[in-house]
């Protein structure tokens, strides 16, 4: 069951390295060849040196909440107030900013500098989403 | 008020291969034709202050901008109404570098036109209320409103299709010198132009543009500045908008003197201090051969209802024609990139490196079609 | 049936109510300025001529001719796949020329259209909430204008 009842990614050349690697349970973050800077989401130039050679690198998947917030008005009926929405740095570069909600976690365990992991959800055959746990 | 004239130039041009399949999404499409005009230029990514993007929207500025590494920029436009005539970045980029808020501005434009199908109807351009009274009776497509003009206008002056079809073959000639064209390689007589398939009588297959995917842009600055840049500059004469009745309801009137194309005409000329006689080079937005024609009469080209005497006898055809049109084939034959293959067309002329040059080539003309929103400009080298 | 099915219907809107309940009516109303009397169509709240706020509907004759015409051949637009060939044509209304709408001919052969044609409005059910205006050909009789 996912998180939240909201349409699934579509699939884009930009990102369909990333939702492929969901789908094999790995945090893939497009990475520049020749600067070596990570960026998120994925873009085919790189930001700083606009060079046009990247991989995707397997990250850890740890990282430390830097924002968050707890919806508490449902938008449309059906979404399931209270949820959260938090922004993660991932532990591999400084401003390495990646969405996602934390689940398993009550709203008032939730704060910034909170460490947590990624987890996988398999939604349906072709897509997989990922989550965040805190972290032991 | 001071004029702009001869006070811009556009320093730089880049445009990816245009093609059925590009095989890559537009917002890649973009920043290849992005970073070719800033790398044609001469220029760092650090000297783009502004981003200007001909839209509907398909890549939006934010991202260029993200992509290109830019921090901040101060100047930011997405322009509406593409489609209609050429893009109208230009224009708010003179405005933009103008008012003080930029000074080196990327335009682009960026479409899988062709494996995407990403080209605007008329939902884009009209309040969709007003189309109850078009798509219930079956007008639904751009090609049925310039097919009610064409017929109206065969009735009102005798045009025919043939015609239509001379323009259509001149397009077709140029882009068979122009191997970037998607139609390069498939050589079109009058003969196959009138035994193309009807699409909407009175209008053929080969009276209809060719999608397209691929991206073009450039870069545009002040005159000064581009006479320090790696190319020669190419001047902006001049450049104006020009709006009529609107696409509402799907009716144009082909035989009203005074209409968008008609202004156009007049802010373009008494800009650039110039007369039709002097344009060496035309390159006219061409979706649909009839509204080129019509254009053609309403710039002044010749007179109302002439314009199928005016087409006949290779007059638009390089290299003897009076008036080459659209030498690097056009939305006809080379591909619709919405008019910006136009704009770099026109720059390749001026640079002396079409592939169907046109000898001593000073002035080109880039405008609008007649019968929507529309823009021009008169270009120099 | 109706000549072409399938096809997107007219959206409710304030500033064309009016219209589509004439139609659902069989009447053909248009948009009359009562200041200055120039009819317009499409439906606007302004006069265009003299920018006036007051307007009445008024019903017109229903005669008109073709000013112009398209026989679409080809299906770009799926929604008429097997519709084509479907004629679409301009009618300008004999209340004021340059009076235009939109519409189709129908109990017509498609080679018999010509531009100039003398026509009157009929009315087709599409929906139990639509009735759409076409046109039929008609005789060009003495008091025709």
């Amino acid at each position: 069951m996912p998180y939240l009842p909201m349409p699934l990614p579509l699939p884009y050349e930009e990102s369909k390295g990333f939702w492929a690697g969901c789908k094999r349970h790995e945090l893939l973050i497009e990475r520049c060849m020749d600067c070596h800077v990570y960026r998120h989401p994925p873009i085919p130039v790189c930001p700083e040196c606009q060079s046009w050679n990247k991989e995707w690198v397997k990250v850890s998947g740890n990282g430390k909440v830097e924002g968050f917030t707890i919806v508490t008005r449902a938008l449309f009926p059906g979404l399931p107030v209270p949820y959260n929405v938090v922004r993660v740095e991932l532990e591999e570069q400084k401003g390495l900013l990646i969405i996602g909600n934390v689940i398993d976690c009550s709203p008032e365990e939730i704060s910034v500098g909170m460490p947590v992991k990624v987890t996988f959800e398999d939604i349906t055959p072709d897509r997989t989403l990922y989550y965040f746990k805190k972290a032991e | 008020m001071a004029t702009i004239k001869d006070r811009y130039a556009i320093a730089g041009i880049g445009h990816t291969e245009y093609s059925r399949n590009s095989g890559r999404s537009e917002l890649h499409l973009a920043l290849e034709a992005i970073m070719g005009a800033i790398k044609d230029a001469g220029l760092d990514f650090k000297n783009i202050d502004g981003i200007v993007g001909d839209h509907p929207s398909r890549v939006d500025v934010m991202t260029i901008g993200n992509a290109l590494g830019l921090q901040k920029f101060g100047f930011f436009i997405e322009t509406e109404f593409a489609g209609g005539g050429v893009p109208s970045g230009l224009l708010h980029a003179i405005a933009g570098i103008e008012a003080g808020w930029a000074t080196h501005v990327v335009c682009y434009k960026s479409l899988n036109g062709s494996s995407k199908n990403s080209v605007p109807a008329f939902e884009f351009v009209v309040q969709p209320h007003e189309l109850g009274f078009t798509r219930p009776f079956g007008l639904l497509d751009p090609v049925a409103y310039a097919a009610l003009a064409a017929r109206r206008h065969m009735h009102q002056y005798g045009t025919t299709s043939r015609q239509f079809g001379a323009i259509a073959l001149a397009c077709r000639k140029h882009a068979n010198r122009n191997p970037n064209a998607i139609m390069h390689g498939e050589p079109m007589t009058i003969d196959d132009h009138q035994q193309s398939s009807l699409i909407a009588d009175p209008l053929r297959q080969l009276d209809c543009y060719v999608e397209a995917d691929g991206a073009a842009a450039c870069v545009v600055t002040s005159a000064e500045r581009a006479r320090d840049l790696k190319q020669e500059p190419v001047y902006i004469m001049a450049a104006s908008q020009a709006c009529g009745p609107s696409l509402s309801c799907g009716t144009m009137d082909p035989t009203v003197t005074e209409n968008e194309t008609r202004l156009l005409a007049r802010n373009l000329f008494s800009m650039a201090g110039l007369t039709p006689t002097d344009i060496d080079v035309l390159q006219v937005y061409d979706d649909f051969t009839p509204l080129v024609l019509m254009a053609l009469e309403d710039l002044g080209f010749c007179e109302k209802g002439e314009g199928g005497g005016f087409v006949e006898g290779g007059n638009l055809e390089w290299p003897d024609g009076e008036l080459p049109l659209n030498t690097g084939g056009g939305n006809l034959s080379e591909g619709c990139i919405e008019g910006f293959n136009h704009i770099i067309e026109a720059v390749k002329q001026l640079r002396g490196v079409s592939t169907a040059q046109v000898r001593d080539a000073e002035v080109v003309l880039v405008c609008g079609a007649t019968g929507v929103p529309t823009i021009g400009l008169i270009l120099r080298r | 049936m109706p000549y072409l099915s399938g096809l997107p219907l007219p959206e409710p809107h304030v500033d064309y109510e009016e219209f589509w309940r004439g139609c659902k009516n069989n009447r053909l109303v248009i948009q009359r300025c009562d200041d200055c009397g120039w009819y317009r169509h499409h439906p606007r709240p302004l006069c265009p001529k003299c920018r006036s706020w007051n307007a009445r509907w008024t019903e017109v004759s229903g005669k008109g001719t073709v000013w112009s015409y398209t026989i679409i051949t080809h299906p770009i637009n799926p929604a008429v796949k097997d519709q084509t060939p479907y004629n679409l044509v301009e009618i300008e209304l004999v209340e004021q020329e340059g009076l235009r709408m939109i519409s189709n001919l129908i109990d017509c052969k498609n080679e018999e259209i010509y531009t100039g044609m003398p026509v009157k409005v009929v009315f087709e059910e599409i929906s139990p909430e639509i009735t759409l205006p076409r046109f039929k050909k008609t005789s060009f009789q003495k008091n025709f204008l």
